[in-house]
């Protein structure tokens, strides 16, 4: 584990704190799982997927582990990260590798691209999440795994959007849902492994046309769940965005294939 | 520095030996938009490494496919052939078009010598694979977006990327079916 243990003392007075513990992963147990994406080739067609359990970071990446990773992979410095893997907005709020401790360590990590995120994912043996692994995780509140049926959940993750971008988000560790992960709503949007294939519709198999014809038959977008607000204005927002891009509210967290015993 | 360091002469003059080895065997520095950045593991339909970078020093094609796509990736290969017979003999003799699949779990070797085979590729054309996530690195840098659906199949989008000899995306193409007369535009000063 990454984590640095440096002690149980050190451990209880975070703990006291109310920090999360930054690296910890969770056990999501995965399940047939009806996505807002249509699985079938037919359009709006919500056929349920199958999720397999993973270990999802209970917290999205803070700057200071961002830091840290710098500190061990300079070429993924700013300045030093090529231009096709990072825009020149890249950390252009820091973290720098060589920053003291500050104020906002806690707070996540921001204006990294998909590249870099998947980087760090990789240097702590993870991967970023695919969209349904996100998706199954975000579906839960504090006692169930799926509330996306609740009209009060929903209204309560959509009061976030309403909420100016100008804010700086806060630091991570808020109140844990069923499975133990924080902050999946109302801190950061957040990358995710395939966010370049979201708005890909189904097969319509239909020719002539260059716009159906770029997505292999169908140009339409379709939704199986179109009230599901708040996750749609992700997967707008994520199937906008190119793997170099970065933006000051755009996170990420990592998986784990899920391996021995749930932490 | 400890004591024991050596004195900074030496320092400097270990640190100009450094330089000149390291100019005397690499060319000029990628640029930082070369799609050449990346170091992806690839092999190509003869089973051989395909070094991603090799095709460095001349103009490229490159797209995304599947082998077991029966509509649109059929049509990219026609559309990149004819593309290729477009070009001015010069671009055209010195052309490479690289195809990554996106399903390497089903495009294994075998089965790209044989799409590469049934599509009537020359020596100009590699059909690679690489892990998952090489694909899904490579999608990103020339705008390719697909999505596995539980059935297998895959809902792709359809982009042929035109790279200058340094790797660096000159134009894009959606156009699938024909040949884009931008493509071959862009081509001519390469």
């Amino acid at each position: 584990m990454r984590r640095r243990r440096t002690g149980a003392l050190a451990i209880a007075l975070a703990t006291a704190a109310g920090l999360a513990c930054a690296a910890d992963y969770v056990r999501l147990p995965g399940g047939t799982f009806t996505s807002v994406l249509p699985q079938g080739a037919t359009q709006g067609s919500a056929a349920a997927a199958r999720v397999d359990p993973f270990d999802l970071r209970a917290t999205p990446v803070t700057r200071a582990e961002f830091r840290a990773f710098l500190a061990r992979h300079p070429e993924w410095r700013r300045g030093r990260a090529p231009a096709v893997f990072a825009d020149a907005a890249y950390l252009a709020d820091g973290p720098a590798a060589d920053d003291a401790p500050g104020a906002a360590d806690a707070r996540p990590v921001t204006e990294v691209s998909w590249f870099a995120a998947q980087a760090f994912c990789d240097s702590e043996g993870g991967r970023l999440p695919t969209w349904l692994e996100w998706e199954f995780a975000a579906a839960a509140d504090e006692t169930r795994a799926d509330a996306r049926a609740d009209p009060t959940w929903r209204q309560r993750i959509l009061s976030w959007y309403a909420q100016p971008a100008t804010i700086a988000p806060r630091d991570v560790g808020g109140p844990p849902d069923v499975h133990g992960v924080r902050d999946l709503h109302g801190l950061v949007w957040e990358w995710v492994d395939d966010f370049n294939a979201l708005f890909v519709a189904g097969d319509s198999r239909t020719q002539g046309d260059p716009d159906t014809l770029r997505f292999c038959g169908a140009g339409a977008i379709s939704m199986a769940d179109r009230d599901n607000y708040a996750v749609l204005m992700r997967i707008a927002l994520l199937s906008s965005l190119s793997a170099a891009d970065t933006m000051r509210s755009l996170g990420f967290r990592c998986v784990r294939p899920a391996s021995g015993e749930p932490r | 520095m400890t004591r024991l360091a050596p004195t900074r002469r030496d320092v400097l003059s270990l640190f100009a030996f450094a330089a000149l080895a390291a100019s005397a065997r690499a060319a000029a520095p990628l640029p930082g938009d070369s799609v050449y950045q990346l170091h992806p593991r690839l092999v190509d339909q003869d089973g051989h490494p395909f070094d991603w970078a090799s095709t460095r020093g001349a103009p490229v094609l490159a797209s995304m496919f599947y082998t077991s796509c029966e509509m649109v990736c059929p049509l990219i290969f026609e559309s990149i052939r004819r593309t290729v017979d477009a070009f001015d003999k010069p671009v055209r003799d010195k052309v490479r078009v690289v195809m990554v699949s996106f399903d390497p779990e089903r495009d294994t070797v075998p089965v790209l010598k044989e799409t590469a085979a049934k599509h009537h590729c020359d020596a100009r054309w590699s059909l690679v694979r690489g892990s998952g996530a090489d694909a899904r690195r490579i999608a990103a840098l020339l705008g390719v977006q697909y999505r596995r659906l539980p059935s297998g199949e895959f809902n792709h989008s359809s982009v042929i990327s035109l790279l200058d000899d340094e790797g660096r995306i000159v134009k894009r193409t959606t156009t699938v079916g024909d040949v884009d007369p931008a493509l071959v535009a862009a081509a001519r000063p390469l």
